[in-house]
């Protein structure tokens, strides 16, 4: 099988670069950090791969709000690049931060379709404070929707645990949440009653029209084994996996 | 051109910084506040045009989904603000930090618009109040002080702000100072000490005084700030490494240096009697205490306070101290990578009433909040697990809270030792230098009092923790590359203490006009001293410059050559050509003149404690569950990020809710491998009055035992010690603080469990003038932390506290005794008197190794210590955890305590005991890995609801539901 090199794109204040990085090559793909100045630099790297991952952390520190700084550079400065990535047949994954960047810099929710958004052209939906209006770290039970999300493919429900202040997505209005509902966008969802942050319709994670770009709050790489989730006492120890990984694995696989 | 970009919430969205202060509003009494509106607000300084900043606004500033704004243009319209939708600018309040305070976001939106192409020269934040018109001056003026501003940091400006301009710093004109130290006689030297901030004794200013005498000169400022920054109780210890002359009841002791000869002389003996297999690395020497891990990797903890910044501004005092002690593992051997954090607190009461506070003295509820979100912002953001802490409250630390910080990183076997060569360069990476934190070192050795607000402003310093990630990711890289011979962090001091450290044994040269800053105007001394945040120092041979700087461009970060080392054995300072300063590193080291102090203990007349009998204690259960201590600490946890790196083993909540309080977090700090690390404390300063021999015990056995508990390996726990103390130049003070260190060395002997690193803080104390005009003093208790760095072989066979199944056996392992003094029982009930209690020696660690060896074989469901609370508390936690109920009888404990009172064996507070729960298949074998020791079956797991308890006479004297008990529990502190 053919392995698929994943670009971990780390920015001043990402932290969760490592484990995402290896919770890719567990799975088989190989995973190189790359620093985010590194592709200003020299856009052209991102041809060399064909998954794009943003992990998780604090941007530039979340000055602002969250990804709104490493958004804007990904807008203001890699347009031409990324829109040639989100035009191939390539990959791409926010987590958390990740999600956040991916929603501010306006790869999501529309992918291609939209890319680079012009200025004076508002965006669609937000991530914002969460209701509590406090950073929050706990697990929660989440479904996939009625989604083409290529990360999610075989997975129906699945524990993640969430660790941010800014998760709540916000639309505009309904109707961006029903074209969303229609073309399979709503890619992952918090249980309605044990929704953590007030999102707008419990999303936990959105996909573009092609399934192939991902954003979403959870994080999927703090699930890679049994030992990670919190019930792992209470439960028969039959094996050393959690469930995150069919997640990396799917994207792998999409490549073999 | 200066703009303002105010941002308001939408108008359908709740407005929450809004809601916060309203509600503040309320518990502050001030009843003439009825609305409130807020908005954020950013002021951009440089040639930026109407429309340029209209896109800045909304392509960046802005977020137009949930937000709306209003420009004001600062350089032509003054007054009016036509744009603004807010109606009533006459109660307007307007916050921003004091010229020269750290401003992170503005930073950063500075260079995100440079790099965005625009002209943008500063950029200011400023959070904006709206009131009612009618809402009462004086509230207004109460609110700005208490909720809305802190003014060791930010300044309020009421009304429509004018400004024209956001310049910062001034031009320095260099003047050598020096002074007439030779001519001064001793009440002279008093003053000089006291007023420059110095906060040396007589005798050292003597010495130094002498010592300039015979140079034939008179020092330089800088030269004096090095020697009171070096000498200071804050970096030297001079009490804890000073003489003692001891006196109790029974003996009288005298010790050369205290530390050495109890917390040491242990960690010593111990590793003399591994031999071989002795398995510290590095102890008490470097910034970090290092044991081995596995083949691959070393282990290192650090803890330390940051008290005194945290009394005055609670957010940038904790931020910093968590941000410092990271500093100190990134300082260690040649730099090692952190894995998690812990953080231990210690308020005075929340409910307290605003009105009864003295003046200078924040409400302990806005020190809790502050603290809190100060780790919470730093820890998170650094992508540093929090894994495990406590929270203490009493009263007596009103006005002078407890903020200890720790942090756990990984060393390279190989990169555990560290020489800087002559030639060297000296390397100042990270954050500039500006005025923060000046005297932050000389600062914690003076007591506080309602006028170190403004005395020592300049001692609270606001954190970036992204420079310091950004910092932590170079020097892995640089260490891995070979880039560098030794490192240290700038800490208390600045660089003044750094390079005076890594030089000590060879000399160096330092050219203070080299280094950044962050604004101009310091003098030479302001930039040797200041202890601006996110700096660490590193020594780098010329020929690796080149290399060094480029990687550390490459990612952003700065680096600057400040210096080299030298092989004089001499300290100098240069500015320009200048040279202002020139010691000799012997007499700053060794120099200062060594601290005689006298001690005493007595130990205070028990009495008795009587509880009469009760037909139930369902009540009291429920009290102690609720007591602020015991009580749930969800609201602090859930802010902190504790699976970041994906290394979360068993969290501080588990159970079937994830709610249950665990007894020690487990972390794997390296994916490929299952070995894991177990981080606990242990801490009760309730004991301290009546012995703090046994509370320091205790406070060890706590540690132990709640490692154990876990899965920990008995024979690989290593323990750091952290005295926090009231005025030790009280001899009955210090007297309590020999008495707990003796503690210390017998207790880790007996347990063969080494001490690898510690600190202390003394002078704990804070005095107010109270409304008859006299002047109180209050010390803080006898504090003294534990914290364990415990190993497991195999993550996978790790324990959680919640009770599992239904069915299976509970058991009580180790003796009950009657030691109520200092209980959580007395403290729900007022009672006093009692004995506070003990630990046997020979027993304990026999438990100890026993269970560990029953967990090692899988035959333990589920395990939780007993502390505060005692066996009742235990039992409830276990069962609500697990959502199960359980059915257990006092009986069986009556031959094995001796004890015939329900209320002893429920609540006693009793060292070195566990609950344990084993399938009825299991307990056979159970019982014969426990043979010889303490062990009694007292129930079984049910499926609930109830948490029932028989008493000795087989009467019913607990029943109640597991779900009132744990909502009692998480009530108190469930805050919003």
């Amino acid at each position: 099988m053919p392995v698929p090199h994943v670009i971990v794109l780390r920015a001043p204040g990402t932290n969760c670069d490592v484990e995402t990085a290896h919770a890719f090559e567990h799975c088989g793909a190989r995973a190189t950090p790359v620093h985010l100045f590194r592709v200003l630099e020299r856009p052209d790297i991102l041809k060399d791969f064909q998954i794009l991952c943003i992990p998780g952390g604090f941007s530039y520190g979340d000055d602002v709000g969250a990804g709104v700084i490493f958004g804007g550079q990904l807008r203001s400065r890699l347009g031409g690049a990324l829109r040639e990535f989100l035009q191939a047949d390539k990959l791409v994954l926010g987590i958390c931060n990740g999600f956040q960047v991916l929603m501010k810099s306006g790869i999501l929710p529309a992918g291609a379709e939209r890319w680079p958004a012009t200025d004076g052209d508002p965006p669609d939906a937000t991530l914002t404070w969460n209701d509590n209006g406090r950073y929050t770290a706990r697990w929660v039970k989440l479904h996939t929707g009625d989604s083409r999300s290529v990360f999610l493919q075989g997975i129906g429900a699945i524990d993640l645990p969430i660790a941010h202040a800014e998760g709540k997505v916000v639309a505009r209005n309904d109707d961006i949440v029903n074209e969303w509902r229609k073309r399979g966008q709503i890619a992952l969802c918090y249980q309605h009653d044990d929704n953590p942050n007030g999102s707008t319709a419990d999303i936990a994670g959105l996909a573009d029209p092609t399934g192939r770009v991902l954003g979403l709050m959870p994080h999927p790489e703090r699930n890679m084994y049994a030992t990670q989730h919190p019930h792992w006492t209470r439960r028969p120890q039959d094996s050393d996996e959690g469930d995150g990984m069919k997640l990396f694995r799917n994207a792998v696989e999409y490549f073999g | 051109m200066l703009w303002e970009i105010e941002i308001y919430p939408a108008k359908h969205l709740p407005d929450r910084e809004a809601d916060r202060v309203r509600s503040q509003c309320r518990a502050l009494g001030a009843v003439s506040i009825r609305e409130v509106r807020s908005a954020r607000s950013f002021l951009i300084e440089g040639n930026v045009s109407d429309s340029q900043i209209e896109n800045i606004a909304t392509g960046f500033l802005v977020d137009t989904v949930v937000e709306t704004h209003s420009l004001v243009n600062h350089s032509t319209s003054q007054d009016s603000n036509p744009k603004s939708e807010i109606p009533n600018p006459k109660s307007l309040l307007n916050v921003l930090y004091k010229p020269g305070v750290t401003d992170n976001v503005a930073d950063s939106i500075r260079r995100a618009l440079v790099e965005l192409g625009h002209a943008v020269t500063a950029v200011r934040t400023c959070q904006k109040y709206w009131f009612n018109d009618d809402a009462d001056q004086a509230d207004l003026a109460r609110v700005a002080g208490k909720v809305l501003a802190n003014d060791a940091i930010q300044q309020v400006v009421w009304g429509p702000l004018h400004l024209s301009n956001l310049a910062v710093g001034s031009e320095y004109a260099y003047r050598l100072v020096t002074v007439a130290l030779r001519g001064m006689n001793d009440e002279q030297l008093a003053r000089l000490s006291r007023e420059g901030q110095l906060y040396l004794s007589l005798p050292e200013m003597q010495t130094i005084r002498g010592y300039f005498a015979e140079l034939g000169r008179d020092p330089t400022d800088a030269e004096l700030e090095t020697i009171a920054q070096t000498w200071s109780e804050h970096c030297s210890h001079k009490t804890l490494r000073g003489r003692v002359r001891y006196r109790d009841d029974e003996r009288s002791l005298n010790f050369d240096n205290l530390l050495k000869e109890t917390v040491f002389a242990a960690t010593a003996e111990i590793r003399q009697r591994l031999g071989s297999e002795d398995w510290c690395i590095s102890v008490f020497q470097d910034n970090a205490g290092v044991v081995r891990f596995d083949d691959r990797q070393h282990v290192c903890m650090k803890v330390e306070t940051h008290n005194h910044p945290s009394a005055l501004e609670p957010y940038g005092g904790a931020n910093t101290g968590l941000g410092g002690v990271i500093r100190d593992p990134m300082g260690t051997g040649l730099g090692a990578r952190p894995v998690c954090n812990t953080d231990v607190f210690c308020f005075a009461p929340p409910e307290m009433d605003y009105k009864q506070l003295p003046a200078g003295v924040l409400h302990p509820r806005v020190v809790a909040r502050g603290v809190v979100s100060g780790v919470r912002d730093y820890g998170n953001r650094m992508g540093i697990p929090t894994v495990n802490g406590a929270i203490f409250f009493d009263k007596r630390y009103l006005g002078n809270p407890l903020v200890y910080c720790g942090n756990v990183a990984m060393l390279p076997v190989g990169k555990e030792s560290k020489a800087a060569c002559k030639d060297d360069y000296i390397v100042a990476v990270g954050g500039r230098t500006g005025r923060d934190g000046i005297h932050g070192a000389t600062f914690s050795s003076a007591e506080l009092t309602h006028e170190s607000e403004t005395l020592s402003g300049g001692a609270v310093q606001i954190g970036n923790a992204v420079v310091e990630k950004m910092v932590l990711d170079v020097i892995l890289a640089a260490r891995d590359q070979g880039l560098y011979t030794a490192i240290t962090d700038c800490g208390a001091g600045g660089f003044s203490s750094a390079v005076g450290e890594m030089g000590a044994e060879s000399g160096a040269e330092v050219w203070l006009d080299k280094a950044p800053l962050k604004y101009s105007g310091l003098s030479y001394t302001e930039i040797w001293i200041s202890e601006a945040q996110e700096r660490m120092v590193l020594a780098v041979p010329p020929g690796n410059w080149e290399a060094f700087e480029r990687l550390c461009r490459s990612e952003g970060v700065e680096a600057t050559v400040i210096g080299k080392f030298t092989d004089t054995q001499q300290l100098v300072l240069k500015f320009n050509d200048g040279e202002v300063g020139r010691l000799s590193m012997h007499f700053l080291h060794d120099g200062r003149p060594p601290v005689v102090r006298d001690a005493v203990f007595a130990v205070p007349p028990q009495s008795p404690l009587a509880v009469s009998h009760q037909p139930r204690y369902d009540d009291d259960l429920r009290k102690i569950l609720g007591s602020l201590n015991v009580c749930s600490k969800e609201w602090v946890i859930r802010q902190y990020d504790h699976e970041v790196q994906a290394g979360s083993v068993i969290k501080p909540l588990v159970g079937v809710a994830c709610d249950g309080p665990s007894d020690a977090a487990v972390v794997r700090p390296d994916l490929e491998s299952f070995r894991g690390l177990v981080i606990s404390n242990g801490m009760n300063p309730r004991y301290g009055d009546f012995d703090p021999y046994w509370m320091a015990a205790s406070a060890i056995d706590e540690a132990m035992r709640n490692c154990v508990a876990v899965g920990a390996d008995p024979a690989r726990v290593a323990i750091l010690d952290n005295f926090c103390w009231g005025n030790t130049d009280r001899a009955e003070t210090l007297g309590s603080l020999v008495r707990a260190a003796l503690a210390c060395r017998d207790v880790a002997i007996a347990y063969g469990t080494p001490f690898i690193s510690g600190k202390d803080s003394l002078n704990n104390e804070f005095s107010y003038v109270d409304g008859a005009g006299r002047k109180q003093t209050v010390a803080i208790p006898p504090s003294l932390l534990i914290s364990a760095l415990g190993q497991i072989a195999d993550v996978r066979k790790a324990v959680t506290m919640d009770a599992k199944e239904a069915g299976n056996i509970i058991a009580l392992v180790g003796t009950t005794s009657d030691e109520l003094g200092g209980s959580h029982l007395a403290l729900v009930k007022g009672l006093s008197g009692g004995a506070a209690p003990r630990v046997d020696l020979g027993t304990a660690p026999r438990i100890f190794r026993a269970l560990h060896k029953a967990i090692q074989a899988r035959l333990v469901r589920s395990c939780h210590d007993l502390s505060e609370g005692g066996l009742a508390v235990a039992a409830a936690e276990m069962a609500f955890a697990g959502g199960l109920g359980l059915e257990l009888g006092l009986k069986p404990l009556v031959d094995q305590s001796g004890i015939s009172s329900d209320a002893v064996l429920l609540f006693s507070e009793s060292n070195s005991r566990f609950l344990v729960e084993v399938a009825p298949q299991m307990w056979s074998q159970f019982v014969s890995h426990l043979d010889g020791l303490p062990l009694v079956e007292l129930g079984r797991v049910t499926a609930g609801p109830n948490i029932a308890i028989r008493g000795i006479d087989g009467s019913v004297v607990i029943d109640s539901s597991g779900q009132d008990l744990k909502q009692a529990w998480k009530e108190p502190l469930a805050w919003e």
